[in-house]
């Protein structure tokens, strides 16, 4: 494989503030399946946005078989063989099958002459579709063939899939990945963009890595394991854990087979998760973002509800429970996203500190507020935890993230929680603020509290978690001491093999 | 090129400013207005603003002002808790009418009874009542199936008006009125009618109920649990769930007291002001109240005012039909264009306002 189809070059592409893509290159070879691998963030969506013509480089070239390849438009891109299936499908549910093609082609032919195209098509690549259908009907597996016959019409030389498993059941995933295959042996390229390691060991050829907009290494996944993809993934090498040992007080925190479909339709459901959290315990919860970590977080603090009995504190049944019962009882929690979930953007820091501390801090009566108390309840978190602000009448995004997030954290810690979880402690915190996040939870625990710390941050968790566990695909792996874990353990457990799989993964 | 730069606080002052900025901006563009039609526009002005307050006739208008503000600032008030946390009650002129008819009906039923002691405090239950029962429509319906009450509230307002017509058409029409539509006058009934307390002011029970009311979403905005709770949900409705608020709930509450305030606003009327149950009884205040809610920025004291202004280009407006010969749509259109400004203007609280070169893209 010598050739190359498409060659991408020193691409960048900067947003007011942030750097998308920088200095990015690869290539991808004719009847190649190409992965584009990282976290959330890490800018794939941007990369193939300008390889689709959507978005136009600062800098940097492409070059479609040895030509330059500048496509101003997706228009232009599908004329040069480029096609996409994107994560959210453009379909209109009231068309059938047949009309929502048409809508996608330059030149739509006859519906009738269509429609046996499209039954030709899908019956090459073992799509089972039928063209007289209505969208509205279909499954979003369905759906997505349409897109990707819509694609396929069009004969493409490079197929790109945003995230295309997201949507599908385990099943419909085996049957798109025969439909790849089928693509690949005929010489169409594909770029597939994931993070799920599992899905791009066995299809694909190779494998560029992006993190924070750049490429931070290559391999051949069915060479490589999902280790050494996790750390380059995560930027990182596992260290090994440095906590010692102890033995496990009582109980606090029980999760017996919690399952919980996802509130966002493009979030992760979590599946038959069990888990025993101890008084006087960290216990870490690590995994690719986007596997089901806000989903975990909104079913302990309470905003979404579950069977009783699947969620127990204390033996208590708190299944059925909202916040403020939870609260009561002592079971807190902190999310990862700081403005619009934790705290209110446009309140001041005495609201916000009202905003979970009402209750056990006793900031209301008869359903008055007492603003005097609420008040120095902020000042206290604003001491306690040295954040830097001009007062508490100040409005929460007026702090730095960093400042917020010390306040968020301390505004939970100071309520004395029983069992406390929070969600990336110390993401976008600069190093001393982040230490001191990190020991005010240690003391935490120390003080005999149960702790849930739920962090993309491997090196964090190493450092703090007595136990460990990883989300992957909204299913927790078994949880394992933190000491004694070796790093192909910590890999295998984010990359997606369960116990049950360790056999053909090579360590 | 004029750039906008969001505020990292937004600003007091300009909070305060915007209201003031909008009344001028209004002045100027409907002064354009009214020239366009032929009209001395700086005439038309002061005959809307300045006449009817210290003018020679002002002794007559200045009865009319509270009368026309009560309605409006009561049914505001109840709005503005509901917008504050983004549930969009557009129906209170239908509220407003079913408060009326509840309201009227209990009156008419004891007719010719003459215990106000019993009459009265029951027709007052009755009107909030009918408002409320009128609001809970969209209300439920979009608990339980999660229809849009924007839609829903605004469509009820002709069910309504429909119901008002055949009300004042069959069950309640009166039977000594020769036929003609339209109910006893409750004015002339004593245990009913909700007259003037203080002779020649225009101070009504129903301008009494809107300044309880003003007081009460003050301390319930500034000092009550509940209160914080619409506010977060208007600011961040994620931080509002993980703060344990149940939005189904507040949108019940929401819902029912500002239904509840309109059905009062709508009793006080037909008892007092409007006297009688007609097919055109409404008048438009339901809607007049959303941009009454705004103006006054959704402050309790700010509707207050708001609700006085109005009730000033109200009457104003009317002065200008009778005497300048302006069209009533002018005046619609002048009492629209004050909102428009006021939310025009409104983006200078959180953002400022830079002039800048273009910048290459």
């Amino acid at each position: 494989m010598a050739e190359t189809l498409l060659s991408i070059e020193g691409l960048r592409k900067a947003y007011p503030g942030v750097v998308a893509n920088d200095d990015v290159s690869f290539s991808i070879a004719p009847g190649e399946v190409h992965a584009l691998l990282g976290e959330n963030g890490a800018g794939k969506s941007t990369l193939v946005k300008m390889i689709y013509g959507l978005v136009r480089p600062d800098s940097g070239r492409m070059l479609m078989k040895g030509q330059p390849y500048e496509p101003a438009t997706p228009h232009a891109a599908r004329a040069a063989g480029v096609a996409m299936v994107f994560q959210h499908f453009s379909l209109f549910e009231a068309l059938n099958v047949a009309e929502n093609v048409a809508l996608g082609m330059e030149d739509p032919p006859k519906q009738r002459e269509l429609a046996a195209r499209i039954r030709e098509v899908s019956e090459t690549y073992g799509l089972p579709l039928d063209p007289g259908r209505l969208v509205g009907d279909l499954s979003a597996g369905e759906r997505q063939r349409v897109e990707i016959i819509r694609c396929l019409l069009q004969d493409p030389k490079l197929l790109i899939m945003d995230e295309p498993t997201s949507v599908l059941t385990p099943q419909e995933v085996d049957i798109l990945f025969e439909t790849l295959r089928k693509l690949q042996a005929e010489g169409t390229s594909i770029l597939y963009i994931s993070h799920k390691l599992e899905e791009i060991r066995t299809l694909c050829d190779g494998a560029t890595i992006l993190r924070l907009g750049k490429v931070v290494g290559t391999c051949d996944p069915k060479e490589s394991s999902a280790r050494e993809m996790a750390e380059m993934m995560v930027g990182q090498t596992l260290h090994t854990p440095s906590r010692e040992e102890k033995p496990l007080g009582d109980v606090v925190l029980d999760l017996t087979a919690l399952s919980l479909r996802s509130a966002n339709p493009f979030g992760t459901s979590l599946k038959e998760i069990d888990l025993q959290v101890h008084a006087g315990e960290v216990l870490g919860i690590g995994g690719v973002a986007g596997n089901g970590q806000d989903e975990l977080l909104a079913a302990l603090s309470g905003e979404a509800l579950s069977p009783a009995e699947a969620v127990k504190l204390n033996g208590q049944p708190v299944g059925q429970l909202g916040p403020n019962a939870r609260r009561r009882l002592g079971l807190l929690a902190a999310p990862e996203e700081r403005l619009g979930h934790a705290a209110a953007p446009d309140m001041s820091l005495t609201e916000n500190a009202l905003l979970t501390g009402a209750i056990r801090e006793e900031l209301v009566s008869n359903g008055f507020l007492k603003w005097p108390a609420a008040k120095s309840f902020a000042e206290k978190i604003i001491e306690r935890f040295d954040v830097r602000t001009p007062g508490p009448a100040n409005a929460a995004r007026s702090l730095s993230g960093g400042n917020l997030q010390k306040f968020v954290v301390g505004r939970e810690i100071l309520q004395r929680p029983i069992c406390l979880v929070v969600n990336q402690p110390t993401w976008g915190v600069d190093a001393s603020a982040a230490a001191a996040i990190r020991q005010a939870l240690l003391d935490l625990a120390a003080e005999g509290a149960a702790l849930v710390v739920i962090s993309q941050d491997l090196d964090e968790l190493m450092e703090i978690s007595d136990r460990f566990a990883a989300l992957n695909e909204g299913r927790l792996s078994p949880t394992r001491p933190a000491k004694g874990l070796t790093v192909d353990e910590i890999g295998l457990m984010m990359g997606g093999a369960h116990d049950m799989e360790v056999a053909h993964v090579d360590a | 090129m004029i750039r906008l730069e969001k505020r990292p606080q937004p600003s007091r002052a300009w909070s305060y400013a915007t209201p003031v900025l909008a009344v001028v901006i209004t002045m100027i563009a409907g002064g354009i207005l009214f020239a366009f039609l032929g009209k001395d526009p700086f005439l038309a002005i002061k005959t809307i603003f300045y006449d009817p307050l210290l003018g020679e006739f002002a002794w007559y208008y200045r009865g009319q002002l509270l009368v026309k503000a009560g309605p409006l600032i009561l049914i505001a008030i109840g709005l503005s808790l509901g917008f504050r946390a983004g549930i969009w009650n557009i129906g209170a002129e239908g509220q407003y009418i079913m408060g009326a008819i509840f309201g009227a009906a209990v009156g008419l039923a004891f007719y010719p009874m003459e215990a106000r002691w019993l009459i009265f405090p029951l027709m007052v239950i009755a009107g909030a009542l009918g408002g409320f029962l009128w609001a809970m429509i969209p209300a439920i319906l979009k608990t339980r199936f999660n229809t849009n009450e924007i839609l829903v509230s605004l469509l009820l307002v002709y069910v309504a008006e429909q119901f008002l017509a055949s009300m004042a058409l069959g069950a309640l029409r009166n039977p000594e009125g020769s036929g003609f539509p339209g109910s006893r006058n409750l004015q002339q009934y004593p245990a009913a009618a909700n007259t003037e307390l203080i002779a020649g002011t225009g101070m009504h029970w129903g301008v009494v109920a809107a300044f309880i009311a003003v007081i009460a979403a003050y301390v319930l905005l500034k000092r009550h649990m509940l209160g914080y709770q619409i506010r977060l949900t208007g600011e961040s409705p994620r931080a509002a769930r993980f703060a344990g608020v149940r939005p189904n709930l507040l949108i019940i509450f929401c819902m029912g007291i500002s239904g509840a305030l309109a059905g009062l606003a709508g009793l006080f009327e037909v008892a007092g002001p409007a006297g009688q149950i007609s097919i055109d009884f409404n008048s438009g205040y339901g809607f007049t109240a959303i941009i009454v809610a705004f103006l006054g920025r959704l402050h309790p004291v700010g509707i207050l005012l708001a609700g006085l202004l109005l009730a000033l280009t109200y009457i104003g407006g009317e002065a200008a039909q009778a005497n300048l010969g302006l069209p009533a749509a002018a005046i619609q259109a002048f009492q629209g264009m004050l909102l428009f400004f006021l939310l025009a203007v409104d983006v200078l609280t959180n953002y400022r306002i830079r002039l800048r070169r273009t910048e290459a893209a």
